[in-house]
């Protein structure tokens, strides 16, 4: 299946891009998303202690399960105000 | 100019416009809440800020804060609109008001909004600053960090 990928601020910058297709197997959580992404962009690594992660623009879970055609954005701490 | 009491947006912020949004026959009192660009951080000269949302989620995000709101001060109507992209020194970037009958819930709940706001909307800033730049990193956004929520409480209270 295939899932779109946010990324912002920081996180974005690491990664050159701040969306991204990838292909992933069925019944993959948003943890097996990032770890995906850590492998292909280990220079976000250490924000995996500090992230928040959505899916569909709704705050999810690292359990949460995705599915086909999924947004799954992630989240350095924030800095609005 | 948007009309709705949350709201995330390129266009400059208007203060009045965002009082108007909570005043009602029962009013008794507006308590607002004007977030500036400064011209220095942590002993950088700061030159300009740029503002980056995720958009959907940050307009949720904002619509969450009136809900808790709501549910603790229940007189209390609040309206929050955070303006994004590139801001100058001195440029407002975030409007709060809150309406209330009396204006102890008022206070709170504005103070309420605004601490909440640093810890849940995903909005970033971006500084510039003579030098460099850097991205400002604050909390980690989670809304149902009971925790977080009770720091927020407990500053709007005391």
């Amino acid at each position: 299946m295939h899932v779109k990928i946010r990324l912002f601020a920081r996180l974005r910058d690491l990664v050159g891009e701040g969306e991204l297709v990838r292909d992933l197997p069925a019944q993959s959580t948003v943890a097996a998303v990032w770890d995906q992404l850590v492998a292909e962009f280990p220079a976000i690594a250490p924000y995996a202690a500090s992230m928040s992660c959505a899916v569909n623009a709704d705050y999810a879970r690292l359990t949460t399960v995705v599915r086909d055609g999924d947004e799954i954005a992630f989240l350095p701490p924030v800095s609005g105000g | 100019m948007p009309l709705t009491r949350t709201s995330v947006t390129t266009d400059e912020l208007e203060l009045s416009a965002v009082v108007r949004l909570v005043d009602a026959p029962a009013t008794g009192a507006v308590v607002t809440f004007v977030g500036l660009v400064r011209d220095h951080n942590q002993g950088r000269r700061v030159l300009h800020l740029v503002y980056e949302a995720y958009q959907p989620l940050a307009e949720r995000a904002l619509q969450r804060i009136l809900d808790e709101a709501r549910e603790r001060w229940p007189a209390v109507t609040l309206a929050i609109h955070h303006r994004i992209g590139r801001l100058a020194i001195g440029e407002a970037s975030v409007a709060i008001a809150a309406s209330s009958p009396h204006r102890t819930d008022a206070f709170a709940a504005c103070r309420y909004a605004i601490e909440r706001i640093k810890q849940i909307v995903p909005i970033w800033k971006h500084e510039y600053f003579e030098g460099g730049d850097i991205w400002i990193e604050g909390a980690t956004a989670d809304p149902d960090d009971v925790t977080a929520r009770e720091a927020a409480l407990r500053i709007a209270c005391t």
